[in-house]
């Protein structure tokens, strides 16, 4: 599309783009005041947030970080920090490695047991196990206090199987023949040939996944009995949003925290989204993610 | 039962997924012999996916037991067919679950669902290229929030001890606390749904209206259609297709108006306001402890979403529309 307006449209009129300005200028305040105003307060001196009584609008009484050093002095912040980035991390490769390795295993129409697998995963958009037997059967098979617990049950997202697996498709059977000629096998065909050309929607998926797993508190709040184990999510549920210390909390420093902490503990909660996030959203555009159930 | 796409096609539809064709069938000895890799690397997603969603999806069976967790467990707790589901039907707490779920779906059907077509129509128009794309990674952002932080972020700004009371106390009014009205439950929870993900939500539309051929729009000015005709007459027309999928999925989804979000609130606004089908589920199972209630109900609601994406999907073939999927 060109950035100009084609000769045959009429010129706009004069109300019309105010109006349209003026959404776009709301739109982008109401998205973007709250984060900034969090932000501004997570870097406020304990002063001045007293002060102001809540939430810091004016940038004039300068910037400190002692809401933040506070915050890393928290063994219980810290500790939950260190515990989201490591179930991140190796979910995410789990789920990753998992889900391409499926997708290309559904990319063959025709090979042995395909109709199973393909039904086995695409049935559950539409099928669900339910709650409360997901929970009495991972309690069941020990997985209680474990971080697996947070991890396996959402390891396989339909969706994203689904999405690499249409991307999978796409690429030009010719390829496929002619390293087949040249006597690759199947590990080898998806690892130099198809890895490559999806680097695009694999970066999507792999966003999607990270995302999910750095969010998710609610696996941890079932399984996990030992607050100690706790997910930044899950503190940040405690601290911020119920405002109550975590419960059965061993001898630790436990209070509530004041709000600049609070907040520096939402904006660590938004950071990794906010860093990763400008190198993933060029390939939405692209259309990787656009897609419908085709149950 | 056909896959999914990542382009949309020039028609506008989202869903033509490229054909290829089978080869013809060998011998399954023979397939197995060539296919053996594919196999082994299916292996560990289909371990996870019967592990983790059908072997726990046959736990199921616990809504028709009087299901004793430690002494009887699932196979030696006795059946007592219907029983629960018949609890189910005359507990207020259900029936309460119910309609809130149901008027917050009628509710998010007329105040959220045009919101991401009116944002994809507002972004499409835009001539400047860089305006759009920021404008697009501004309102793509709190997708990726988690509902914890959306809500931690909205009660910074509309709680009792939140900005907006803040900056009204401060010149002199009374401060309002609308995390914790429920009356405004319905209205709160929706502008957060619409926060969070209208602006994702309207990448669908914006790829549909990409793919509307612009020489129809150049022969309907040429013919003297002026701009609201031809959003009428082109525009419309070319996303109908994905509205009507969309529609589709969200009354198939009728009874799913999201967990978290309502979990999260439940204690804040209280459970006459918003108690949802999930959160009776969570409640009534895991934290009272009767698994085979809460299974039931959760049950209950599985079988009816079942039947309503089926009966959505049936109603958009009648329309002549395409549907989710198609045989």
């Amino acid at each position: 599309m060109k950035a100009t307006r084609p000769a045959w449209e009429e010129k706009p009129t004069a109300a019309g783009q105010a109006v349209k300005a003026a959404s776009i200028v709301v739109i982008a305040l109401l998205i973007l005041f709250p984060l900034y105003t969090i932000a501004l307060t997570s870097l406020s001196s304990g002063e001045t947030v007293n002060r102001v009584g809540g939430l810091v609008v004016w940038p004039g009484d300068g910037i400190t970080f002692s809401a933040y050093e506070q915050m890393f002095r928290n063994p219980v912040v810290l500790r939950s920090l260190i515990v989201s980035l490591g179930i991140t991390a190796v979910g995410t490769v789990i789920s990753v490695v998992v889900s391409i390795l499926g997708a290309y295993s559904l990319s063959r129409p025709g090979s042995f047991g395909h109709k199973t697998i393909l039904f086995s995963v695409l049935l559950m958009f539409v099928i669900f196990p339910g709650l409360i037997p997901v929970y009495l059967w991972v309690s069941a098979i020990g997985l209680r206090d474990n971080y697996l617990a947070v991890i396996l049950p959402m390891a396989v997202s339909a969706f994203n199987v689904v999405v690499l697996r249409a991307f999978f498709m796409s690429i030009p059977q010719e390829l496929f023949d002619s390293a087949r000629i040249d006597g690759a096998g199947e590990f080898r065909v998806l690892w130099q040939i198809v890895t490559p050309l999806s680097k695009a929607v694999i970066a999507v998926v792999t966003l999607f996944y990270a995302v999910a797993y750095w969010n998710n508190w609610f696996n941890a709040f079932l399984y996990l009995d030992d607050t100690s184990k706790w997910p930044l999510a899950l503190v940040l549920r405690t601290y911020v949003v119920e405002s109550a210390p975590l419960p059965q909390a061993s001898g630790l420093q436990d209070a509530p925290p004041t709000l600049a902490v609070k907040m520096a503990i939402v904006m660590v909660a938004i950071i990794p989204a906010l860093v990763i996030y400008p190198f993933v959203q060029k390939h939405f555009k692209k259309g990787v993610i656009i897609g419908a159930v085709k149950g | 039962m056909t896959a999914l796409t990542t382009k949309a096609s020039p028609t506008g539809q989202v869903g033509d997924a490229p054909k290829r064709k089978a080869k013809p069938r060998a011998h399954w000895r023979e397939r197995l012999r060539r296919d053996w890799p594919l196999l082994l690397m299916a292996a560990p997603m289909m371990i996870l996916v019967w592990g983790f969603w059908w072997i726990p999806a046959l736990g199921n069976v616990i809504a028709f037991q009087d299901y004793k967790p430690f002494t009887g467990g699932i196979f030696g707790s006795r059946l007592v067919g219907f029983t629960h589901f018949q609890v189910l039907f005359s507990d207020s707490e259900f029936v309460r679950a119910v309609v809130n779920t149901l008027s917050i779906t009628a509710f998010q059907l007329v105040f959220y669902f045009p919101v991401p077509i009116a944002l994809a129509l507002l972004m499409h128009s835009l001539v400047s290229e860089r305006l759009r794309s920021m404008l697009q990674s501004v309102v793509y952002l709190p997708y990726f929030f988690s509902w914890v932080l959306v809500i931690a972020i909205f009660q910074q700004m509309l709680g009792g001890a939140g900005l907006l009371s803040q900056v009204l106390r401060a010149n002199g009014f009374e401060g309002v606390d609308w995390m914790t009205d429920p009356d405004t439950f319905i209205l709160l929870v929706t502008s957060q749904a619409i926060w969070k993900e209208a602006g994702f939500g309207a990448i669908i539309f914006l790829a549909a209206l990409a793919a509307i051929d612009p020489n129809q729009y150049e022969a309907a000015a040429v013919d003297g259609a002026g701009r609201w005709r031809r959003l009428w007459h082109i525009t419309l027309p070319g996303i109908r297709p994905v509205i009507v999928l969309l529609l589709i999925l969200r009354l198939g989804d009728a009874l799913n108006v999201g967990f978290e979000q309502f979990f999260l609130q439940r204690s804040a606004v209280g459970t006459q306001a918003s108690e949802v089908f999930d959160t009776f589920v969570y409640y009534s199972g895991i934290r009272t402890g009767d698994f085979d209630y809460g299974a039931a109900a959760g049950l209950f609601k599985g079988v009816v979403g079942l039947v309503l994406i089926l009966a959505a999907n049936r109603f958009a073939h009648m329309l002549g529309e395409r549907g989710v999927y198609s045989k």
